[in-house]
């Protein structure tokens, strides 16, 4: 086990977010934290790595109690990319070396250099190395928060909605550099998202939030039309199409 | 994860040397006109006369340090320059640096490009003690209308009382921060609704006022570079060069900081606890400055924006840019403050902004250099 998560619960000012969330990771698996909006997904995502301390449960990556563990420690072990990300005036390069961090002593070594240089090749970042990052696009700027998460050479990767402000092909540019680093390093990834399509298209594992608890858990069977519409309160029906499963809702909303 | 095929990029290394060009092109700019601004004045002294007793300066002190019983020639030309002009010229330089690495420092943990010590009150603080010295506790007075004739009787109780508020005022800043969580809104909103308040006490004493203390307190208000002597300038120095070192350990963080809190987070930065250590040094040092030397407004705020014009945002290459920058737009200030109404010598914050704000407008219409 990579990831134990176990009994996690958060609490804002008194009233309870999440409650008595778990579950555990493998490496090469990628987890899916699905649910409607404000029932917690950035929550659970944040109490990963103790950006949020949980009031209750324990979070271990490979046996470490990341709520002990110091902020340094998390950062090697844990890689994080939130929904939004500045763009200050600095190039590509520097932004991704900025995951260097938890790495650095003094100042960046050559060793350093290579591994972005490998990571910004990886994520076909390399035309784009010397520009500005507040001169890029949104998908651009996902990847190099991305990279910049890689190159902190985590154990576990969390991505809040990596592919919220992405067009088609973006999406699925990334998600599939998700499912690549994932297979080939040894890694494991949580992500929340919306799409369920896209969801059910890359992810192995399946968490649904329901008023703050584990609705559902488990592999692509757990997310079945009945759990959709107990859960986002929509009716649907799951098909499948060449291969994939997809989600297609049976009513247009209530305007 | 293994990253284990990656190269070195050549552009890239190239891009990174050009930005430490810059640094030290500053650099020696800065120090060539360290002998300009000491060899002008109301006795010209030739540049290579000046670097001559610079050096002979300092090897004749290293030698009377190793033999006590030296005896050493002085001339008076040794005299303009050790006791004057060299003392002003470092004054100016340290402040510079000074304050401008405060201001780089509070723009990046407040995620304000309006941070400076000016801005967040510290200044109008130093001000308001130094009103308060003057107007309630009697430390000075003004003889006539001439600006020289204005006196501080009491300079040490004039720099302890503002260097007092100063401190008070970084204090409310970080109580206020810590009783709402620290956030950079708060700190920011805080330091300028303290910054009107000081103003306005300043203004409320000076109404009350005699004429000879208003001109004292003004006097004051008025930075001027050449207040300091050398023991004073060595606490500077020392003050500044601690700051700025501590900076520069972390620029790491305040990269991870301009990329968003939570990315820092992410990256294993304690962003509080920065944004606060941060916060306390970078006003220690203007609150040093500001009660030795008065107000002088301006470089904080600017010289950070006009080296983020020319090599970035990068905390790495900012930081000691800045300095560089600071440095020299106070020394040129107050290099052109003395000659350019001679025998008159104009208030140094009245050029910074001067030749500060030409320059920092035409940067901005420029927009980022490539």
């Amino acid at each position: 086990m990579i990831l134990d998560v176990d009994g996690v619960a958060f609490t804002y000012r008194s009233s309870p977010v999440i409650q008595d969330i778990t579950f555990d990771l493998r490496p090469h698996q990628i987890l899916t934290i699905l649910g409607p909006n404000g029932v917690g997904k950035t929550t659970l995502l944040k109490c990963m790595n103790a950006i949020l301390r949980p009031k209750a449960g324990s979070v271990l990556i490979e046996g470490v109690d990341l709520l002990t563990a110091d902020r340094m420690e998390i950062a090697r072990k844990v890689g994080y990319v939130p929904q939004r990300c500045e763009a200050g005036r600095m190039t590509v390069f520097d932004a991704v070396l900025l995951g260097r961090r938890p790495h650095i002593g003094w100042d960046v070594s050559e060793k350093d250099i290579r591994i972005v240089e490998a990571a910004v090749r990886m994520l076909n970042l390399e035309d784009l190395a010397l520009r500005y990052i507040d001169e890029l696009s949104g998908g651009e700027l996902q990847k190099v928060s991305i990279a910049r998460a890689l190159v902190q050479e985590p154990r576990v990767l969390l991505l809040d909605e990596p592919t919220s402000s992405l067009d088609l092909k973006n999406q699925l540019d990334i998600l599939g550099i998700v499912r690549n680093v994932t297979t080939e390093h040894d890694v494991a990834a949580v992500m929340t998202m919306h799409d369920l399509n896209m969801a059910l298209r890359y992810a192995d594992r399946f968490i649904l939030l329901k008023d703050g608890v584990i609705h559902a858990a488990g592999g692509p069977g757990v997310v079945t039309a009945e759990v959709i519409e107990a859960v986002y309160g929509v009716p649907v029906t799951v098909e499948r199409y060449n291969g994939f499963r997809v989600v297609v809702p049976l009513e247009s909303g209530s305007a | 994860m293994h990253f284990a095929d990656g190269v070195v990029p050549g552009d890239y290394l190239g891009y990174v040397r050009k930005k430490s060009l810059w640094i030290l092109g500053g650099t020696v700019l800065l120090f060539l006109l360290l002998i300009v601004s000491i060899s002008v004045g109301a006795v010209n002294i030739p540049p290579h006369e000046v670097f001559l007793s610079l050096a002979n300066g300092v090897v004749d002190r290293i030698s009377l340090l190793l033999n006590p019983g030296t005896t050493i020639d002085i001339t008076s030309t040794d005299r303009i320059i050790w006791n004057i002009r060299l003392p002003q010229a470092l004054a100016a330089i340290v402040a510079g640096v000074g304050l401008s690495v405060a201001g780089v420092a509070m723009q990046s943990i407040l995620r304000n490009p309006l941070g400076s010590p000016f801005t967040l009150g510290i200044s109008n603080a130093g001000a308001f003690g130094a009103a308060v010295s003057v107007i309630l506790l009697g430390a000075g007075t003004m003889q006539s209308s001439v600006a020289d004739a204005v006196t501080i009787n009491n300079p040490y109780l004039t720099t302890m009382v503002a260097f007092f508020f100063c401190l008070l005022a970084t204090a409310v800043i970080l109580l206020i921060s810590r009783i709402r969580g620290t956030s950079p809104e708060v700190m920011v909103l805080a330091g300028v609704a303290l910054s009107s308040l000081f103003t306005a006490g300043t203004m409320f004493l000076q109404y009350f006022a005699s004429d000879t203390q208003l001109a004292a307190v003004v006097f004051w208000t008025f930075g001027d570079v050449g207040r300091a002597n050398w023991q004073e300038l060595g606490i500077m120095a020392l003050v500044t060069g601690a700051a700025t070192l501590y900076f520069i350990a972390n620029r790491w963080n305040y990269n991870a900081i301009d990329a968003g809190d939570e990315t820092a987070k992410g990256l294993g930065v304690s962003v509080e606890r920065v944004r606060d250590v941060g916060m306390v040094v970078a006003a220690l040092v203007s609150a040093v400055i500001v009660s030795f030397l008065g107000v002088i407004g301006f470089v904080g705020l600017v010289c950070p924006h006009m080296v983020r014009r020319l090599i970035g945002d990068d905390q790495r290459y900012l930081i000691p840019g800045s300095c560089v920058a600071g440095g020299i737009l106070l020394l040129a200030s107050d290099t052109v403050a003395r000659i350019i109404v001679a025998p008159y010598v104009l208030p140094v914050a009245v050029l910074t902004a001067f030749l500060g704000a030409p320059t920092f407008i035409y940067l901005l219409l420029r927009g980022y250099r490539r």
